[in-house]
């Protein structure tokens, strides 16, 4: 439950309302009570002494929901004492779990947030196993506030990317995670022979392979990063023989393999604007995200550059663009981000109960003439004001007032 | 070359904007009349200049041949101030020949209905590493920073172009029809730049734009500092300004040497540097400097060198602080080459904010969105857009004709091509895009790119999606 709770009642009213969850409602009201989704509709009654937001002409969509970046784990790319999103010396850092290095004070959340995201994974980084990965909010003073849900998943690579760790093969990549998870499952029933030195050594540290028994055990995804065909159909041999619940992250020749993708029900986070080609995916393109969708795969969105999450609606526009439908782009970086995180009880869409992340836009929030009216984050109408529009303000009129 | 026929109700733009263009073509259809479309590289050959060589690597650029091709019912973008309804352009032997809303078409001429789609000119990206940081991104691709020492303005970017570059075709996919590619930011001065005509082409000198001014590279703050403060430096900004300084005091020293020579002649010529040479040529204001630098403080630090030994900044590129200074900027008649919102990934691009273009543009400074990017490269449109819409959210006034010119008229300038491309009047060269909607949406996609009125991309005809030799046979 939430932290802190808001004993305040908020009616956005007259709005066009895209619950995602259902059609979108003409002339609605979302009715905010305490941090949450009080009622959703064209019949809802606004409570004397609520506060009211004329939303008349607008559109009023959940927040977006980001499933990639490292927001408050990364506040300069290039300044290394400003990150905290990888765990050095260790390949295998199932245990690191990046909760404790989010820095609430970011610059980058109120950049972000104004621009309609209200909540993004923060994801480690790192060689085969890169950690685990949280889901917060872009509000809160601190940590505790911010938690959504830690860990939202655990994270691995299986591509070119972690090649070193495999000593400089996929197919030792692809060796060395299973050993790491068989010796996960041996660890777990052999605790007492472990204490005592009486197995073998094992591939990665205890504290490590306690961190994976939740992936064994289906209760936590495992985000893999995969982009050639066949890196995903590894990813995808792998989950079947432990049993995992897998998402599949890069992807970019999924669309190659959309059925086999969707049948084995797993989900995919795709950046729509990433078509340039390597070889760790020759057969890149723009029409990813929409040829997965239209293929039955579950699609999320991601913007992976965390300085500029916000984005993340361009991404999702140009995916539009390039044959996503428009409803299935919005639910990709709303509703499905939620399910994929294992959240859509709380987040995702405009329902009564669920956590009242809600975006009042002027328009459609895929297209660059609208701009972002109301931002709320569990409740509170979140300043639309950032160090940037600080900056703004000061060089205005030139010479600046200083 | 046939004579073409033009209905008697032909509109013809006034050529309104301070391009030049009424110069280079003049007013009228007819294209006996024009220049030719292609020329010799010999305005900017700067060797003529220098030591009476003639042209050193020149162009070998040749129009495609091509009928003549009518869009019409189209809303036409003209990056002059106009955006015509229902309107049509005519262009044929890589020439606008008309534009307005009753334009006949020819007998011989390719029809397309532009019914619910857009015109604007060729895109035009002032700084791409396109072909030098070509993909698939290996060390055997990384041709793009010379970063042996901190002072090479003698390499040139077009020896180091791979026409082979597989993003060339998702550039042109974009509506991209010129680009200049550029060396790397690792040096102070990094050297000379390529302006190409965004083509299929087997070498780069089919490639090289006639009449385009080479630019200089040169590179502010903390990349050059960080890549030479443990090689023998420069380590600081200070550093950085001497070495630029050090420089152009040996560029004067062997531009009087030379004219001197070319004067009278006396004796042996002086010896070559291909160094000084290309910094010779920007004390005589036939190279443009194109300076990557960040900060409003730095800038002004360079527009004092830029001062002090008698040349002009073309362009500050990336330029993320330049609203801060845009009074200077408009006052220097420097451009700007900028991101619509990268910030934030270094230190010195931490005060990157929505509103630079629209603010610069306010003051009267000449706005450019560029990419620096094989990805972004694809979308300055919709980079463009973000930040007209960002602009008039602050209350600051941008025209949808201006956020056009971002991506096209400005650009031309930058790269001293504005007579030639960058907007859509008679007598300009036929880069054109067909888009599937308003340009300024994020839901537009080009249709089609002619190039010097070449069809050189057709998203509804794999006849027209040319594809590199890299790509062939791979999935």
């Amino acid at each position: 439950m939430i932290a802190f709770l808001l004993a305040q009642t908020i009616a956005i009213t007259g709005g066009t309302v895209y619950p995602v969850s259902g059609p979108k409602i003409e002339n609605a009201t979302v009715l905010i009570r305490d941090g949450r989704i009080a009622a959703v509709g064209t019949n809802v009654a606004v409570p004397a002494g609520a506060t009211r937001i004329d939303a008349s002409g607008k559109w009023v969509t959940p927040g977006l929901i980001d499933g990639a970046g490292q927001m408050g784990l990364r506040e300069i790319g290039a300044v290394q004492n400003t990150n905290e999103y990888t765990l050095r010396g260790n390949e295998v850092a199932a245990a690191f779990n990046v909760l404790e290095g989010i820095n609430p004070a970011s610059t980058l959340i109120a950049v972000n947030r104004m621009e309609g995201v209200t909540t993004t994974l923060a994801v480690p980084n790192g060689s085969l196993i890169w950690g685990q990965a949280v889901l917060i909010d872009l509000d809160g003073a601190t940590i505790e506030a911010m938690r959504v849900k830690s860990p939202a998943a655990m994270v691995a690579d299986l591509s070119e990317g972690s090649k070193e760790a495999g000593g400089g093969s996929r197919a030792g990549v692809a060796q060395r995670l299973r050993r790491v998870l068989n010796d996960a499952r041996e660890y777990a029933t052999r605790r007492a022979d472990y204490r005592r030195r009486q197995i073998q050594d094992l591939s990665a540290s205890a504290a490590d392979l306690d961190a994976l028994q939740p992936v064994l055990r289906g209760e936590l995804a495992l985000i893999v990063v995969a982009n050639r065909r066949s890196d995903i159909e590894t990813a995808l041999r792998i989950a079947r023989e432990f049993k995992l619940r897998l998402i599949l992250a890069g992807a970019a020749e999924a669309w190659m393999i959309p059925g086999e993708i969707a049948a084995a029900g797993v989900p995919v986070l795709v950046e729509p604007l990433d078509n340039i080609p390597s070889y760790d995916a020759l057969g890149i393109r723009y029409e990813n995200a929409a040829l997965l969708s239209k293929g039955g795969v579950k699609v999320s969105l991601m913007e992976t550059a965390t300085e500029n999450t916000r984005d993340l609606r361009q991404q999702a526009g140009n995916a539009v663009a390039t044959g996503m439908s428009w409803e299935q782009a919005l639910r990709a970086v709303t509703l499905t981000p939620a399910e994929v995180f294992g959240v859509a009880d709380r987040y995702g869409s405009l329902e009564p109960g669920k956590v009242a992340n809600v975006v009042v836009w002027t328009g459609d929030p895929f297209d660059f003439s609208t701009g972002v009216e109301h931002v709320f984050i569990r409740g509170r109408d979140i300043p639309l004001r950032s160090r940037q529009t600080e900056l703004l303000e000061r060089y205005r009129t030139l010479p600046p007032k200083y | 070359m046939r004579h073409l026929s033009v209905g008697l109700g032909l509109i013809l733009l006034a050529a309104g904007c301070a391009s030049g263009a009424a110069r280079t073509a003049g007013n009228t259809a007819s294209p006996q009349n024009a220049p030719p479309a292609v020329k010799p590289s010999t305005t900017s050959t700067a060797l003529q200049d220098t030591v009476g060589l003639g042209p050193q690597y020149p162009s070998t650029y040749q129009r495609h041949p091509t009928p003549p091709v009518l869009i019409r019912n189209a809303t036409i973008m003209t990056a002059t101030g106009q955006e015509i309804q229902s309107g049509s352009i005519l262009f044929r032997d890589g020439r606008i020949v008309a534009v307005g809303t009753n334009v006949e078409a020819p007998s011989d001429a390719t029809v397309v209905d532009g019914k619910g789609k857009w015109v604007t000119p060729g895109v035009i990206d002032t700084h791409s590493h396109l072909g030098v940081y070509a993909a698939p991104g290996t060390f055997a691709e990384s041709d793009g920073n010379e970063a042996t020492n901190p002072v090479t303005a003698e390499v040139w970017a077009e020896h180091s172009f791979w026409p082979q570059d597989p993003q060339i075709p998702l550039a042109i996919a974009g509506g991209v029809t010129t680009i200049q590619a550029l060396p790397g930011s690792a040096n102070l001065i990094g050297g000379r730049s390529a302006v190409l005509k965004l083509i299929p082409a087997r070498s780069v000198q089919e490639m090289k734009f006639p009449g385009a001014h080479y630019g200089l590279k040169m590179a502010c703050g903390e990349n050059p500092k960080r890549v030479y403060g443990q090689r023998g430096g420069p380590s600081t900004r200070m550093g950085n300004m001497a070495g630029y300084r050090a420089a152009f005091i040996q560029a004067q020293l062997y531009r009087r040497r030379w004219d001197k020579w070319n004067k009278d002649h006396e004796g042996d010529s002086p010896e070559r540097n291909l160094r000084n040479e290309s910094l010779a040529e920007v004390l005589r204001g036939n190279i443009y400097v194109q300076n990557h630098c960040y900060r409003a403080d730095e800038m002004m630090q360079m527009l004092d060198l830029a001062h002090e030994f008698g040349f002009k900044i073309r362009s500050f590129h990336h330029a993320v602080e330049a609203y801060k200074i845009a009074d200077v900027l408009a006052r220097e008649g420097t451009a700007v080459s900028i991101w619509s919102d990268w910030w934030g990934f270094k230190e010195e691009a931490m005060d990157g904010i929505y509103e630079n273009a629209a603010l610069v543009q306010q003051a009267g400074g000449r706005v450019v969105i560029h990419s620096d990017d094989a990805s972004g490269i694809q979308r300055l449109n919709q980079e463009a857009a973000k930040a007209m819409y960002h602009g008039r959210r602050a209350g600051i006034p941008i025209t949808r004709d201006q956020a056009v010119r971002w991506f096209t008229a400005n650009p031309a300038w930058v790269l001293g091509l504005d007579s030639i491309v960058g907007t859509l009047e008679p007598g300009k060269m036929a880069d054109v895009v067909l888009w599937s909607a308003d340009p300024l949406s994020v839901y537009a996609r080009a249709l089609q790119v002619y190039n010097d009125g070449w069809l050189v991309y057709d998203r509804n005809d794999p006849a027209h999606q040319p594809k590199t030799d890299f790509t062939l046979g791979q999935p």
